[in-house]
């Protein structure tokens, strides 16, 4: 193993609402739902339609662009409905199990010791492409491309984040044949990022990879920073990331010969009154793990964590590439008086004109959705820099983007990141910058100009 | 609170677009937004967010200049008294009431002109009102003497607010510090009533108070008597001495004069981490040195140029301009490394302009003001560092 990377710059934010390594009893939900804009970059053309019957691993959705990337059903029954937005764009796929989780065929076996067109049509059939990412643009990968490497993060540092070694546990064998199926079909290194306060025991043991220790605040965790650090983007670079859980779900077909969608998510934040561990599936509703577990009426459920999750109802569904529901208040009824200039001494905030600093980063917070102050020109500088720790000039990449100079965008290395990267950034602004959707919307510009 | 509440949702709708007031959409929400936290969520991007906004930094500035305003205003009456002569019979609470009635009018004129356009423009653009100006408002009283005409005062913040930077886009887009470009207009436009030895010590009473000084009185500042040739700092006999620079009991711009009294502000600026301490500090180094420079080499004819580097930064605006001018993110370097540079340079410049300009006895705001435009360029030279680090990458390859 390499030397430990440290990440110096960053921010753990300490929420209330942590879990306890336990995993809670819910019996999965009788409805799923698949949402196309969760794959970014995929223009999807559906295949199912209401009425259907499918089983898991049976065909949504397709890429137009690059068939071989199709989204399957994470469940077996009956297609209840095909909602469509503006201009018949697909929003979601309902689906309504039927209890079984039949699976559709997959071939059994070592994937080290199958031709690599066999591993890839195997992966594309089950839909197991879909949940490989690609840098540059933070998009679904491409499967024609020739990655230079890939990474994988073997750890989360988001606030309330799950633990991997928990979620982890007894998945040693299945983790392997993933391994050794994206190896088959990459034949390049692939690199695992684990955190140097963590036993990692499973990435440890796992062969065929490469480990570099991390040692750090978020956004440590972060797959983009991680790469930063072992082996930056340049131009002309394609990166694939995948989360752990993704691999081991992977491998567990090899090992099978059936097609397993379930994974584990922590349910967190400080509206949950049990927080804990689930194992669902992707796509799952979440009313089954938060009935009679909620604290308060007026929250906010997220799937994700509260940095760069997405926002979801009650009735909401977990995304495709998510291992976390969070649960915070929502902060529209605050009605806060003359808050900028109060003490605030309940509040969290980077910035020593609050006390938070003083009370050290054991005390949790209980933070709500409001945004605490109007949105503004760029006025404070060097905030973003304390909280981006690699080697660009975020607040002057932002700016690139926000005036579409490709070429600047491209010099100041808009390919190494993503909108998740800039989420701290976000966080700590005090202009209420949202620097994510600039970044979202400036990589899409750029991948759309030079397509 | 909660009648407070109601009552502003009450009135409400007559701001709105439509309503009966919708004229004043723009100062009914500036003070609605003061007296109440908006209640928006975030509706992209992170859920959660940092408890700060620019209310609060710009409030934080304010209070930081609180300390050099309070003194400032007894300097006011200290020196009125002090040139009378009656200083010894005037109570504590006589000399500061007097200077407090003196420099609160220019306060309000300041707040009243520069809020005025700001509330119009953020009304005619449909913005909101941004807070740039508290820091600015606050700003322009304690950097014009004290005998400067109000009228003027409204004039000269009338042209740097429109002119630096309403015509930029605001708060934010400025290249100048506005308060400096006030201060600029002013020194340019209406030099008697800025510079000479005729405006620094208030010659009027008020309601009875102070005292009226004769016609003819002059009292220039320290360094105003320096560049003139007069020997005011002499360290062997009773002359100005650094002592007296630091506590500030001299005639000068309101607030520039006491040393205590920013350093107050400094710690509570920096502290808080509201301004930063590479600009700061690099001032003070470039100053220094430069200062050092010039007393080493020593000049029979300009008594400037033989004031220590201690005198030289306690003395006159260096230490105001340092904390509360040169540290404005919006007109300073982004990078943290150009902060270094742009402080050193605005310290190097302020001395050089005091040394061997005989037109400006100080330097420091035509120093700030020069470096504000070099700021970018700065900027440019680390941000393109950093792009041919990456393209290096790729050419190694």
């Amino acid at each position: 193993m390499s030397e430990t990377i440290k990440i110096k710059k960053g921010l753990d934010i300490n929420l209330k609402g942590k879990a306890n390594e336990v995993y809670g009893k819910a019996q999965l939900p009788e409805l799923f739902s698949v949402r196309p804009d969760d794959f970014h970059g995929i223009k999807p053309k559906t295949v199912v339609k209401e009425g259907d019957q499918v089983k898991v691993g049976s065909v949504l959705f397709y890429d137009k662009n690059n068939p071989d990337v199709k989204v399957c059903s994470p469940v077996s029954g009956e297609v209840v409905a095909v909602n469509r937005g503006e201009r018949r764009k697909v929003l979601d796929i309902s689906i309504k199990s039927d209890g079984a989780f039949t699976s559709e065929a997959f071939t059994k076996g070592k994937p080290k010791e199958m031709k690599a067109d066999e591993v890839k049509s195997l992966l594309s059939n089950a839909g197991f492409l879909a949940f490989l990412k690609q840098r540059p643009y933070d998009v679904v990968a491409n499967p024609n491309d020739k990655p230079k490497a890939i990474f994988i993060s073997g750890f989360d540092t988001a606030p309330l984040a799950p633990n991997y070694d928990f979620i982890m546990v007894g998945r040693e064998e299945e983790f392997q044949l993933g391994i050794d199926a994206l190896s088959a079909i990459t034949g390049v290194q692939i690199n695992i990022g684990i955190n140097i306060d963590q036993a990692s025991k499973l990435y440890k043991k796992a062969k065929g990879v490469q480990l570099y220790e991390f040692e750090g605040p978020h956004p440590a965790g972060n797959v983009g920073v991680q790469i930063h650090h072992v082996d930056p983007i340049n131009k002309g670079d394609i990166v694939w990331t995948i989360n752990p859980q993704d691999v081991a779900m992977i491998g567990k077909a090899f090992m099978t010969g059936s097609i397993d969608y379930s994974r584990s998510v922590v349910l967190a934040g400080s509206c949950v009154k049990t927080p804990a561990y689930f194992k669902t599936v992707y796509g799952a509703a979440i009313s089954s793990m938060i009935a009679n577990n909620i604290e308060g009426d007026n929250v906010r459920y997220i799937s994700g964590n509260p940095l760069t999750g997405t926002q979801i109802s009650a009735n909401g569904y977990l995304g495709a590439f998510d291992a976390q529901i969070t649960v915070i208040p929502e902060g529209d009824k605050n009605n806060e008086f003359l808050g900028w200039i109060m003490p605030r001494l309940n509040k969290f905030s980077v910035n020593h004109s609050y006390f938070s600093w003083l009370f050290g980063s054991s005390k949790e917070y209980d933070v709500d959705t409001n945004v605490n102050g109007g949105e503004r020109a760029f006025i404070m500088s060097g905030e973003y820099d304390k909280v981006f720790p690699m080697d660009i000039y975020p607040e002057f990449l932002v700016k690139a983007i926000i005036a579409q100079d490709i070429d600047k965008m491209e010099q100041l290395g808009i390919y190494e990141v993503a909108p998740e990267d800039f989420a701290l950034c976000e966080f700590v602004c005090t202009s209420k910058i949202e620097t994510q959707r600039i970044v979202r919307e400036g990589l899409d510009f750029l991948r759309k100009e030079l397509a | 609170m909660k009648a407070l509440r109601n009552f502003l949702d009450k009135v409400k709708p007559n701001f709105e677009e439509g309503g009966k007031l919708s004229a004043f959409r723009s100062v009914f929400d500036g003070f609605e937004t003061f007296l109440f936290v908006p209640n928006t969520v975030s509706k992209n991007g992170t859920h959660i967010h940092d408890t700060i906004d620019s209310k609060r930094v710009m409030s934080i500035v304010v209070i930081a200049l609180i300390p050099a305003l309070l003194f400032g205003m007894y300097n006011v009456g200290y020196q009125n008294y002090l040139a009378a002569g009656t200083l010894e019979q005037a109570s504590f609470l006589e000399v500061f009431i007097f200077g407090f009635l003196a420099v609160l009018p220019k306060i309000i004129v300041s707040y009243v002109v520069g809020l005025g356009i700001e509330f119009t423009v953020a009304q005619w653009k449909k913005e909101e009102i941004q807070e740039g100006f508290l820091v600015s408002g606050m700003l322009i009283p304690l950097i014009v003497p004290v005998e400067c005409p109000l009228w003027v005062i409204a004039v000269a913040t009338a042209f740097a607010v429109i002119f630096a930077k309403e015509i930029f886009g605001g708060t934010g887009y400025n290249i100048f510090n506005v308060a400096l470009i006030t201060r600029a207009f002013l020194f340019f436009a209406y030099p008697t009533k800025m510079s000479g030895d005729q405006v620094w010590v208030a010659k009027d009473s008020i309601f009875g108070l102070g005292n009226d000084l004769p016609e003819g009185f002059s009292g220039a500042t320290t360094l105003g008597q320096l560049s003139t040739g007069s020997p005011v700092v002499d360290l062997a006999n009773n002359g100005v001495e650094l002592k007296d620079m630091i506590i500030g009991l001299l005639p000068g711009s309101i607030g520039e004069t006491s040393v205590i009294a920013i350093l107050i502000g400094a710690v509570i600026l920096l502290w808080t981490g509201v301004a930063n301490w590479r600009t700061m500090a690099s001032v003070f180094v470039g100053g220094a040195l430069t200062a050092m420079l010039f007393n080493a080499i020593g000049s029979t004819t300009n008594q400037v140029w033989n004031l220590d580097w201690m005198q030289h930064l306690a003395v006159g605006g260096f230490c105001f301009g340092a904390v509360f001018m040169a540290t404005d993110p919006v007109t300073s370097p982004r990078t943290d490394c150009g902060k270094y540079i742009f402080g050193f340079l605005i310290g190097v410049v302020a001395i050089v302009i005091r040394c061997m300009n005989p037109g400006y006895p100080e330097g420091m705001m035509l120093a700030i003001l020069l470096m504000n435009v070099f700021a970018a360029l700065i900027d440019y030279c680390f941000v393109q560092h950093n792009i041919n680090k990456r393209l290096k990458r790729i050419n190694n390859r």
